[in-house]
């Protein structure tokens, strides 16, 4: 058989060198920018619709319902919006092959509102190296806006979570000065960020951080996480974890006996998840839970009920997803983010161009964002490229989140730690 | 000599593919390859010898973050990363072979299946070295100067000219004595041992070389992906190199080749018949699949072609199909 193997080598070796030799496949030069027809600008996305992270595919669909209901009402600026999105699995070499067939295959004019930290990171060096927009990805890590110099076309949009973290951190020196601090985080890049912008507000005072205590999205659940910060003695309580960890911890904490001051982010926050806990635990488990708010809950039936955001919001949701559970702020996530895209391709008008709408993103004002808590505006300039900086601190009573204080604007801090 | 025609026509259409499709087919035909190294490491280990891992991943990220932590912290060249990334995963092979040993079955499958949900937590952990959540980026493989061909043109040869020498050296150490000695102790340990053969030393070895050409597969997969991160890695691709092995099929070399086919191209085709529930298409096409050809792509084109050509009684799924399809991919060549 051996000599049967030898051709097959020689033959490898031949056709490798004869296609090495006569193969063409540099990057075409982009004449005019592609996506963009008379009728027709051509978005692509990802979104774990499957894997470990698929609850978050529900943005990936609001973002898809707004679309449809500006497309009907004529499209930006007499152009469709066509909307390419894909299921990567929360898998970075998946979400890479998936964005190389839309930048090649479907030529899309940008990337837009793919989602996770791993992905987004594998697929940056792509879209940079082809000029193709990365714009308004959906993770709060800092690398969107601290690193545009080395990556111009990526953008980001929700707070960073340092920045959310580093608010407690002020609330808690302000407050609490002799407290006892114990964080609970999700051992990942998500989690550690919390860290690093809880650590960054604390500033000097570093050591109040008695315990820290860190799960697995693996673990079943954190109870004994819960017990060994009770045990160190701390009086104030972090939660930097996702909406299933989140309201475990409250309850065990509850169960436990232990009522600390507990600070909750962002991201758990929305009602049913507290209404959950409060169910599990009993109102004490979640009574003068503090946490932050940038866009509008739509599970907050009684605060938002005369609202033309939410109206607006409730409307989108009936007519083109109408068998989904709109009280998930994923989907409002989705419309809010579709918003600031459409707003950016309508303000660069008629004559479409990549760059353009790169200038536009990074030169934005957004203050009518139907979705956005109010007050807070969207806001970039080239060398700052956090749109959301804002964020109001909020107590949990009874059935609601009631802001405390005033809408606080992190853009200066995270200026001066990027500095 | 069919054999040596299906080796030909595999070889033509990979070399002329670039000129043919698009690039992104390119693309994602550099992950067949890598796919296709790493299974066909397990169907020499499960396949084969009846070894069942579930935690073959574990061995494609230590062989990706080989590569990637030598050219991302130390500037160290791909050609170099490559050979030392399968080195290193074939001795961790080794390490786990002489350990697996003492387990059969499901609970080999259960202790290989933790050693792929550890990997994460475990490159998560040594974050110095492995850049922790956020992994490490590297530099897009560049074309030797001189060469007319784009970066990725360059990685799809190299990457099938590597995969080539894997599939030849595969068959060159499981032909004869070696191989022999694997299926006897698959199908028959107590009379292969009382024959004299060293169970120990071969299924450790067994187990070994499929680490290495999972290593290698593993770095191939970095390369591609210019990225590696404990989300590259997780226990879902282990799973599916196992399925990507059940499905080509498990007792030929050629089910590697279709089973990495299906694996790379089946989650993005069950996107196109239904976006909005891939994952139901993709488990729906599995079960039938199962149902069908339990004996993998390959094993019921082979009963197909079989009852067309030859008129003879296709054998039943199972059992007598092993036999005639090892034989196939390795041994016994005058059948053919």
């Amino acid at each position: 058989m051996i000599p049967v193997y030898r051709k097959a080598v020689t033959g490898i070796l031949a056709a490798t060198f004869a296609l090495a030799v006569t193969g063409s496949a540099v990057a075409p030069a982009l004449a005019a920018d592609p996506g963009v027809t008379d009728t027709e600008i051509v978005l692509g996305g990802t979104h774990p619709y499957s894997g470990p992270a698929s609850a978050y595919g529900n943005i990936g669909k609001g973002i898809g319902a707004y679309f449809s209901y500006v497309n009907d009402r004529g499209g930006v600026n007499g152009r469709k919006i066509k909307y390419i999105d894909k299921d990567d699995g929360y898998s970075p070499p998946q979400a890479v092959q998936i964005v190389h067939q839309l930048v090649e295959q479907d030529k899309v004019f940008a990337i837009f509102d793919t989602l996770g930290t791993a992905v987004n990171t594998a697929i940056r060096p792509y879209l940079n190296q082809n000029g193709v927009p990365h714009m308004f990805v959906a993770t709060g890590a800092s690398t969107w806006g601290k690193d545009y110099q080395k990556f111009p076309w990526t953008i980001g949009w929700q707070p960073d979570y340092q920045a959310e973290a580093a608010l407690y951190a002020q609330d808690i020196l302000q407050n609490h000065p002799k407290a006892k601090i114990g964080v609970l985080y999700q051992n990942d890049d998500y989690g550690e960020d919390y860290n690093a912008g809880l650590k960054r507000g604390l500033g000097k005072h570093q050591e109040m951080i008695v315990k820290m205590a860190s799960y697995e999205t693996t673990d079943p659940n954190v109870s004994s996480q819960v017990s060994t910060l009770k045990a160190a003695g701390c009086d104030t309580f972090m939660i930097f974890a996702t909406p299933k960890f989140a309201i475990q911890s409250m309850v065990a904490a509850a169960q436990q006996s232990w009522h600390p001051t507990t600070y909750l982010n962002n991201v758990s926050a929305a009602v049913p998840f507290m209404n959950a806990a409060s169910k599990a635990g009993g109102p004490a488990a979640v009574a003068g839970v503090i946490s932050t708010i940038y866009l509008k809950d739509p599970a907050n039936h009684a605060r938002y009920a005369g609202d033309a955001g939410m109206k607006f919001y409730n409307e989108i949701m009936a007519k083109y997803l109408p068998t989904a559970d709109k009280d998930d702020g994923n989907y409002l996530y989705g419309v809010s983010i579709g918003y600031t895209m459409v707003d950016v391709l309508k303000r660069a008008g008629k004559d479409l161009t990549r760059k353009k709408v790169m200038d536009i993103a990074t030169n934005l004002v957004e203050k009518d964002n139907p979705l956005a808590y109010p007050g807070v505006v969207i806001r970039t300039s080239p060398t700052f490229r956090y749109p959301i900086t804002q964020m109001i601190t909020a107590r949990w009573l009874a059935t609601d989140w009631s802001p405390t204080g005033l809408l606080v604007d992190t853009r200066s801090m995270t200026m001066a730690e990027n500095k | 000599m069919a054999r040596a025609i299906r080796v030909g026509i595999a070889v033509v259409v990979i070399a002329i593919l670039p000129a043919i499709v698009p690039s992104f087919v390119v693309f994602d035909f550099i992950y067949v390859a890598a796919y296709a190294i790493a299974i066909l490491g397990l169907i020499i280990l499960t396949g084969m010898n009846g070894q069942i891992s579930l935690g073959h991943g574990a061995f494609m990220a230590l062989g990706g973050y080989v590569v990637a932590v030598l050219a991302h912290n130390l500037g160290w060249p791909y050609w170099v990363g490559v050979p030392l990334a399968a080195l290193a995963s074939g001795a961790f092979g080794l390490v786990i072979g002489a350990i697996a040993l003492r387990l059969a079955g499901v609970y080999l499958a259960l202790a290989t299946f933790s050693l792929a949900v550890a990997t994460p937590s475990f490159l998560k952990h040594y974050k110095s070295i492995t850049g922790g959540f956020g992994g490490l980026s590297l530099d897009a493989v560049k074309a030797p100067a001189g060469l007319p061909t784009s970066g990725q043109q360059w990685l799809y040869y190299v990457a099938w000219a590597i995969a080539g020498a894997a599939f030849l050296a595969s068959a060159l150490i499981v032909r004869g004595k070696f191989g022999r000695a694997l299926r006897a102790l698959r199908d028959n340990p107590i009379a292969a041992i009382s024959f004299g053969v060293n169970p120990y030393s071969y299924k450790t070895l067994a187990f070994g070389w499929s680490a290495v050409l999972s290593g290698i597969a593993g770095a191939f997969l970095a390369m591609t992906t210019a990225y590696v991160s404990p989300d590259t890695f997780t226990f879902a691709l282990s799973i599916t190199l196992l399925i990507g092995a059940v499905l080509g099929g498990m007792m030929t070399f050629w089910g590697a080749l279709v089973g990495a086919i299906v694996i790379e191209f089946l989650p993005l085709v069950a996107q196109q018949v239904n976006a909005g529930a891939p994952s139901v298409v993709y488990g729906v096409t599995l079960i039938l699949m199962m149902l069908f050809v339990p004996d993998g792509i390959v094993g019921g084109l082979q009963r197909l072609t079989r009852r067309l050509v030859r008129r003879v009684p296709s054998p039943t799924a199972f059992e007598p199909s092993v036999p005639a399809a090892a034989s196939m991919a390795v041994d016994q060549p005058t059948r053919e």
